[in-house]
């Protein structure tokens, strides 16, 4: 620490930080465009010029921009010099000399960062008077607006773009005043991050195209802070809602999540909410072939009665998109031994082992930001670009951290990001991937290795050998991986902090056991390696720590043990299990409940079926892929007829009278319900305040203090103006009135903050007030509580079930799992522009197996594979391993395959009159 | 009068073949310097000599070379490179020893590279300089010919090799740093210092930029040592200078001369003096970005500290000289429509700073200023000042700007209340 003095008061700061962030973490107000706390300094735009002089007795002083400028022991600087006050003025008038004066009509205003700062500089007038420069703009696909007029030259969205997310696709082009930010030429920007150039733009250059579908200012918007619901990672966001309809979703931080960004399937994945294929009414049919009838919702409830209690058994099927309370809800209805996981069979296996591993060695779970700061990384089967984007972005930063020592070896700050990247070059720290084909983070990688499941196990037991010998070694490895696997534990032994990514997306438990083994095998020898395991849904973790039955004891169940009933809880079981064990299930079943948010196969088979709310019309708890237990608020109040499934559930046992009276009648009576039966998930409880908490007697509003035209949004309908909603289950409110948020000096608790918005602060910038430094933790800590704790047990025994080499079947390809980013996943899809950007159906087999089978490129395949048929159009792909196949899961037009297995590929037959069970 | 850069030239215009160069001793120099010095030694003398970079900035070569790291913990490869990049308007000199003398930079870069330890270096050359282009290239084939280039050069186990790079031709890519951004095959932006390129440069390695006039210098000093090295000047500022008068003198050119040499005998003796019937009003004494001297400083002496203690810099040493029936503000806004082209888009001053002076000098010179005009210019001056930009770009880009603002003001005021120009 050292002492410098800000306009004459001291401050104790830490040395070499740069005076910038060393400015806005003390709140003291200084304006910048160039520099972003998650990219540093750069010194371009020049806005964030003080005064420094040289001692007390120093009255001349000289500009120095502080985002340059290092603390250090007795520096004396003032932000309120008139100089410097005049100068930063002008920076701003330079920069509206060509900003065009579009406010009115811009979709940042209200939020933007350039008119904040215009403001705090107090620049008025400029005396600019002739024409400005103007540009064309590009289509840059789906999701992002281009309107390069505004653009303010600070460089950001490159330095983003290029430098932070990888994406090659953009850059800036020409010079002085007309320097262009954008792609050689028109197209969809091909970054799976692009989305954040909307909030790391200080002005209107880059805006959210979904969001102009239904425009609404900033103050405008009713939000709540939420979850991405898209992947496991759990991203923190902020959706925002207005006329009942959800209009975007922003970037919430959290310091060890998702830090500043979100990925494009989380940010504009939200569509779905809004889609014409949502379940509004209850429904009920009278038998199996009758059409459904919309009926009111107490007449679904009185059926869903009558079909419970005359039933001899019913079970609930949960799933791993819902809430950990929905699940809990089910589970309590139903019976825990009548209470079966909604995942796939291999996903319910998956899970529950990565469960038992986490729990083995828990101290060793990294987070997203771990994941980010490690110095080497292993990448075991997880094709992070298309199962977990947010972890490929940590992973691209990751590479970053070991070369550092060569930057600050030349005694570069970290700050001083073209410095360092100058120092550094292309070294990139150590980055190993195996996986069975190509991915986006390739470029990065200091090996790839493409191989079968199986292989990339074995590759993983060799590596865990190899850094101790008392791990199992798998026999018979080829040279290859056997050279492979010591240069890897080579580099992880030589890292301070390594990090191993694995996951479930290859469906092959021997992965997991190899990435545990590797990081046991780490910690072993003194190395406080981590494990980061990348799950297949938001909620899979939390599911599965409810101990549920698998789906096929459901089905075994249904079939031999008179079950009357189901309940399926926010669920299509056809992207979980073969379409023929389905039918059979089904028709075993006389009665099906169903409760879903959008229209699907499974809840066509419902006799009835009930309106849930999606994640932004509910309160509930996701469990991410490190056990991270994250609340999520209802942005807003259900239309129609639709409920929370908790709710729903709550009514259900209400109506059988299972219910102990008042004791769940709340969201709290339901989470104490649960933490008592499970007390394992006590943290549960502590990530937010109860329902009953208020500051200065008052709720949290989510509608933020300029929130207009509130008497009049329903005038049309009647003019007096409707009672807000109230909302019996969380500390927030749905009105305007409440405890307003000043911060630094009061501001809700970190997981109660409905938007990031402060004084003077208007963009998401603002964040800068919330946080306790700049880019550290939220003030009071970010949201969310680990439910498997540290500390560890005794050393965990090593996983010893190493594969079998792989070996090619003659006539058989192993189809394994693929992903695609948009596609796989299934509610994201119903966003127009990520519909619009899914890959199309193939098979992906490597060149020589094509050669073998006799196949070439326009042709199209026959898939026999888990009893099922399929036609695929071929793909060549020299990275897909031999004697495999890669087929992308999830995608809308397909059944549900279980994968990796074995299939028989032959070309269509001519006039084949086999059609596509899609 | 010895003049070691140019006294052997050709008068013909063509370039000195390598024999020629070597019969004038070529070579030599570091034949003996390879097999006998250190590199430690020849910094030394090229330190002692008190040689300052000739590309306008006057920072002691020496010194500049002392801060690369030596010694085998030293990073590598490092990199020398010749800052043949001569853009600045008025300024001619480097084409003149790259076109007639190729072989005495490459001897000199070689010295250089000797003496930083350096295995590769580049000559970063203006796009425009075609002829120099094909003779340095025939120049460095000849050397690696001849064994000054390659591996085991002269069998004193130094390695060297030397590639010549063409500029994509813009100014900023003859700024030390965004010279090297250029060479790496990005943007020409300047980069900031600290780090400064000996430490962290080209490709991160430490890297010395030396203009061509200065390693033209270094096999002279390192043959003939210091003393003799301060003996060529009239000053305290040792050795000699290529001075170029432009505008309308009789005789435009350059002359090699020692520092210190009064201006007024390089335009008059030299330069022939003004046109008939003209008279001179200013000059700007090192190129584009430098502040006006006016009629009664003629007698200054041409070196660093005597132009910088009138206000100016020494610069490039190579002469604008300004008529008394040239509109200063013509000519103002003639240099300021160059900065404002191209400065590199990357700090706010500068790519906006020099736009708006370039547009406000455009509406004074055609009869559309206003009086306020001339305070906001006087405004961005400061604004555009040392310190307040990314680099020395827009400090410079105001330097003529701001002298004329106080030297001729009332042509400015002139323009407005005139409503045009009255010089048309």
């Amino acid at each position: 620490m050292v002492t410098i003095y800000i306009d004459g008061k001291p401050y104790q700061v830490d040395a070499g930080q740069n005076l910038l962030h060393i400015c806005l973490s003390m709140g003291i107000n200084l304006p910048y465009f160039c520099w972003h706390p998650a990219m540093g300094s750069v010194g371009a735009c020049r806005q964030c010029a003080v005064k420094q002089f040289r001692d007390e007795n120093d009255t001349r002083g000289r500009l120095v921009m502080a985002c340059m400028t290092p603390a250090v022991e007795g520096l004396r600087i003032s932000v309120q010099d008139p100089q410097a006050v005049e100068f930063r003025a002008s920076i701003i008038e330079w920069l509206m000399e060509n900003h065009p004066h579009d406010c009115p009509v811009c979709d940042e205003g209200g939020e933007c960062h350039l008119q904040d700062m215009t403001v705090m500089t107090g620049h008025t007038y400029r005396h600019y008077r002739w024409k400005k420069r103007t540009f064309r703009n590009q289509n840059l696909g789906p999701f992002i607006n281009h309107e390069m007029n505004r653009c303010i030259q600070c460089y950001r969205c490159v330095r983003f773009y290029r430098g932070f997310a990888g994406g090659r696709d953009f850059d800036a082009f020409s010079n002085h005043n007309t320097v262009y930010f954008g792609r050689k030429t028109d197209g969809v920007l091909e970054s799976e991050f692009s989305g954040n150039l909307v909030e790391v733009c200080p002005t209107g250059v880059f805006t959210d195209k979904t969001f102009r579908k239904h425009y609404t200012r900033k103050w405008d918007l009713q939000t709540a802070p939420s979850v991405c619901v898209n992947c496991s990672l759990g991203c923190n966001t902020t959706p925002g809602e207005r006329y009942g309809q959800l209009r975007r979703i922003r970037n919430r931080y959290n310091f060890n999540v998702n830090g500043y960004f979100l990925c494009d399937r989380g940010r504009y994945g939200y569509e779905f909410v809004n889609s014409d294929r949502r379940i509004r009414q209850a429904r009920l049919r009278r038998n199996r072939e009758a059409a459904f009838e919309s009926v009111a919702p107490d007449e679904g409830l009185q059926r869903i009665k009558e079909i419970v209690k005359k039933s001899g058994r019913t079970i609930g099927i949960g799933s791993p998109r819902a809430s950990l309370e929905s699940n809990f809800a089910l589970r309590t209805l139903v019976g825990p031994e009548h209470f079966f996981s909604g995942a796939t069979v291999k996903d319910h296996e998956l899970v529950t082992e990565a469960i038992k591993i986490l729990r083995d060695i828990p101290s060793s779970m990294a987070s997203l930001h771990e994941v980010e700061t490690s110095d080497a990384a292993l990448v075991l089967g997880e094709d992070v670009n298309n199962v977990a984007p947010m972890a490929a972005y940590a992973l691209r930063q990751s590479v970053r951290c070991k070369p550092q020592a060569i930057s600050q070896k030349l005694k570069i700050s970290d700050w001083d990001d073209t410095a360092a990247r100058e120092a550094v070059q292309d070294q990139k720290g150590p980055l190993y991937l195996a996986t069975i084909a190509d991915t986006r983070l390739d470029d990065m990688a200091t090996r790839t290795f493409h191989a079968s499941p199986q292989e990339i196990a074995r590759l993983g037991f060799a590596v865990a050998h190899q850094i101790s010998p008392t791990a199992p070694q798998p026999e018979n490895l080829d040279s290859a991986a056997l050279e492979l696997s010591k240069m890897i534990a080579q580099d992880l032994k030589d890292a301070e902090s390594p990090v191993v990514v694995s996951g479930c997306s290859l469906e092959e438990k021997s992965i997991l056991y190899a990435a545990a083994n590797v990081v046991q095998a780490l910690r072993s020898i003194g190395k406080p390696a981590r494990l980061f395991l990348t799950l297949p849904e938001s909620n899979s973790l939390g599911l599965e720590l409810l101990e549920p039955g698998s789906l096929n004891q459901a089905f075994a169940i249904a079939r031999e043990d008179n079950v009357e009933a189901a309940i399926i809880l926010e669920n299509d079981l056809y992207r979980r299990s073969n379409p023929a064990l389905l039918e059979a299930f089904f028709k075993s079943i006389p009665s099906v409940i169903v409760l879903d948010s959008l229209d699907n196969p499974t809840a066509q088979k419902a006799d009835v079926l009930l309106p849930a709310a999606t994640f932004a019309e509910s309160d509930g708890t996701l469990v991410n892929n490190e056990s991270r237990a994250q609340r999520y608020f209802q942005v807003f109040v259900p239309q129609d007829d639709i409920k929370e499934s908790w709710v729903w559930l709550r009514a259900i046992g209400d109506a059988l009278g299972q219910e102990e009276p008042g004791a769940r009648k709340t969201f709290d009576g339901l989470i104490a319900d649960m933490v008592k039966e499970l007390p394992f998930l006590a943290p549960v409880q502590e990530i937010s305040p109860a329902s009953g908490f208020r500051i200065a007697g008052a709720k949290i509003p989510r509608q933020p203090h300029r929130y207009s035209g509130r008497t009049s949004m329903h005038a049309n309908v009647s003019v007096h103006e409707p009672q807000p909603p109230q909302d019996p289950d969380s500390p927030l409110s749905f009105s305007m009135e409440g405890f307003l948020a000043e911060p630094p000096i009061e501001q809700p608790p970190a997981s109660l903050i409905p938007e990031f918005w402060a004084p003077g602060w208007n963009s998401i910038q603002s964040l800068n007030k919330f946080q306790e430094e700049v880019s550290g933790p939220l003030i009071g800590g970010d949201p969310g509580k680990r439910i498997i704790l540290p500390p560890d047990p005794e050393q965990a025994a090593y996983f010893d079930e190493i594969p079998e080499p792989f070996a090619s079947r003659a006539g058989e390809l192993l189809l394994a799992p693929l992903y695609a980013i948009y596609g796989s996943e299934e509610l994201s899809i119903h966003t127009p522009g990520e519909a619009q950007l899914t890959p199309p159906l193939r098979l992906e087999i490597n060149p020589r197996d094509a050669q073998q089978f006799n196949l070439t490129g326009e042709t199209v395949l026959q898939v026999s594979v888990d009893s099922q048929v399929f036609e695929l159009p071929l793909h060549i792909s020299a990275s897909i391993p031999e004697g495999t196949a890669g087929m992308i899961c999830g995608l809308p037009e397909m059944p549900y395959v279980a994968l990796p297995a074995w299939g028989k590929v032959t070309p269509k037959p001519v006039n084949s009159s086999t059609e596509n069970p899609g | 009068m010895e003049r070691p850069l140019t006294q052997d030239l050709h008068t013909d215009g063509t370039p000195l073949a390598l024999d020629e160069y070597e019969r004038t001793g070529g070579y030599q120099t570091l034949r003996k310097a390879l097999l006998e010095m250190s590199p430690q030694d020849i910094t030394n003398v090229v330190k002692q000599s008190g040689l300052a970079g000739r590309g306008g900035a006057a920072f002691p070569t020496g010194s500049k070379w002392s801060f690369v790291p030596m010694g085998p913990d030293a990073p590598r490869p490092k990199y020398l490179v010749a800052n043949a990049d001569e853009m600045e308007p008025g300024t001619f000199k480097d084409r003149l020893l790259l076109e007639y003398n190729p072989h005495q930079l490459i001897e000199g870069m070689i010295l250089a590279s000797y003496a930083i330890e350096a295995s590769v270096s580049f000559v970063f050359l203006r796009w425009e300089y075609k002829v120099a282009g094909e003779r340095i290239e025939r120049a460095i084939a000849e050397a690696y010919q001849a064994g000054y280039l390659g591996k085991n050069i002269l069998g004193s186990k130094f390695d060297l090799e030397l590639h010549l790079h063409v500029s994509g031709g813009r100014y900023m890519a003859g700024e030390e740093t965004g010279l090297l951004n250029a060479l790496e095959g990005k943007r020409a932006n300047p980069r900031s210092k600290p780090p400064f390129p000996q430490t962290s440069g080209l490709w991160g390695k430490p890297t010395i930029v030396n203009n061509v006039e200065t390693l033209s210098n270094v096999p002279h000093i390192i043959d003939k040592g210091a003393a003799w090295f301060q003996g060529l000047s009239l000053t305290d500022e040792p050795g000699t200078k290529i001075f170029g008068v432009s505008g309308k003198v009789n005789h435009p050119g350059l002359w090699e001369l020692p520092l210190g040499t009064p201006m007024q005998e390089i335009i008059n003796e030299y330069a022939g003096g003004m046109r008939q019937g003209l008279t001179i009003r200013g000059v700007l004494p090192g190129g584009a970005s430098t502040d006006f001297l006016t009629p009664e400083n003629l007698n200054v002496p041409m070196d660093f500290k005597s132009v910088q203690k009138l206000g100016s810099r020494l610069g490039t040493g190579t002469m604008i000289v300004m008529d008394d029936k040239t509109c200063p503000v013509g000519m103002v806004l003639n240099l300021e429509h160059f900065f404002a082209q191209e400065s590199c888009g990357w700090c706010t001053p500068c790519w906006a700073g020099t736009q708006y002076i370039e547009r406000t000098l455009h509406a004074i010179e055609n009869g559309e200023g206003q009086i306020e005009d001339l305070d906001r210019l006087e405004a961005h001056t400061w604004k555009l000042g040392p310190g307040n930009t990314y680099c020395a770009f827009a400090p410079g880009a105001v330097e003529p700007l701001q002298s004329a603002l106080k030297y001729y003001r009332a042509d400015f005021e002139e323009h407005i209340k005139q409503k045009h120009c009255p010089w048309r």
